[in-house]
């Protein structure tokens, strides 16, 4: 069972995103950095969509099916950096994980490299 | 079915294969066809960035006269080619001048390679794409694209006009078609494998 500490922190804690205010003057994220692919998913943490402003219900509706940066930012029409903000403030919310590919994080094996070729030549 | 954002029962990916997306970038001079390359081999949509503007930025586009601009909205082609349901290329076309290189720096982490599409009538175009890709060492090709009335290099010219070293593939190519498009994509993929083999392998097979 979770201690009250964490219950109470969450409901006192009060609003982290400001209605209507899209990323209030903020031109970089917190937390941790994520590329332009990075794949975002939603939780299953429950989601008070009342308290998050219409651009940031409307990526966390996207990210119900596993998604990335770049198709969220190309389906909603924002700027980047402004999709990239509210993805973190999602996630400070602990409504969407961000995860990078594990591509990117080394150099594109061989094995991976002969896969895109074979499926490049079957387009 | 309409389901809550809090509903557990749908829309959750299963844990199974390890998602790949894998990046493609595309430079080349305005007008050289890298829209019309992207929407010829992929579905293309917009992907707009705003990005705070650097002092080189500042200098490059000479912005005197509007000190109050920060930020800069750049437009990218943006296309995505699924190939199997857990590996998909992303495709990104962004202008190739040295202003826009603080896009270039992100887009680059991770990529697999990339393409310098060109236009034989403005080579000069290029120069600064591949002086970026040389210098970060991401394997890239080039792309003539041949324009209609414009004349038809060798290749071989166009290699010692860019001082490119002798093994890097250049290709001819009609950005529309998505064939051709197809074949820079494979050229640029059997490239970077070709690379990849020179190298020492590391570890223990």
């Amino acid at each position: 069972m979770p201690s009250h500490d964490e219950r109470w922190l969450d409901a006192e804690a009060g609003p982290v995103v400001r209605p209507y205010a899209l990323t209030g003057g903020r031109t970089r994220h917190a937390g941790e950095s994520f590329d332009l692919v990075a794949t975002v998913t939603a939780t299953r943490a429950f989601a008070d969509l009342a308290a998050l402003a219409p651009e940031h219900v409307s990526v966390l509706r996207l990210a119900r099916a596993r998604t990335t940066v770049a198709d969220i930012a190309s389906e909603v029409d924002l700027p980047l950096g402004v999709v990239r903000i509210i993805l973190a403030d999602l996630r400070e919310l602990g409504l969407v994980a961000i995860r990078t590919p594990v591509v990117m994080a080394e150099r594109i094996d061989k094995h991976t490299l002969r896969e895109v070729l074979n499926g490049l030549r079957a387009l | 079915m309409d389901y809550g954002l809090s509903d557990p029962a749908g829309g959750y990916p299963k844990r199974s294969a390890q998602y790949r997306a894998i990046k493609i970038l595309l430079a080349g001079g305005f007008g050289v066809g890298k829209t019309t390359l992207v929407g010829a081999v992929s579905e293309i949509r917009p992907l707009r960035t705003e990005e705070p503007l650097t002092e080189d930025s500042f200098r490059a586009d000479r912005t005197a006269g509007v000190e109050g601009k920060t930020t800069t909205t750049v437009a990218m082609d943006f296309g995505r080619i699924s190939l199997r349901s857990d590996l998909v290329l992303y495709l990104f076309g962004t202008p190739g001048q040295q202003r826009f290189w603080f896009m270039w720096d992100e887009l680059a982490i991770g990529a697999l390679g990339a393409v310098v599409l060109a236009d034989t009538r403005r080579l000069a175009d290029s120069f600064p794409a591949i002086d970026y890709f040389e210098r970060r060492e991401i394997p890239f090709i080039v792309a003539l694209n041949c324009f209609d009335g414009a004349r038809r290099y060798d290749a071989e010219d166009v290699r010692t006009a860019l001082d490119l070293e002798p093994d890097l593939p250049i290709i001819l190519c009609d950005a529309r078609s998505r064939d051709s498009a197809k074949h820079v994509l494979i050229t640029l993929v059997e490239h970077v494998l070709e690379t990849a083999s020179e190298e020492p392998v590391s570890g223990i097979a």
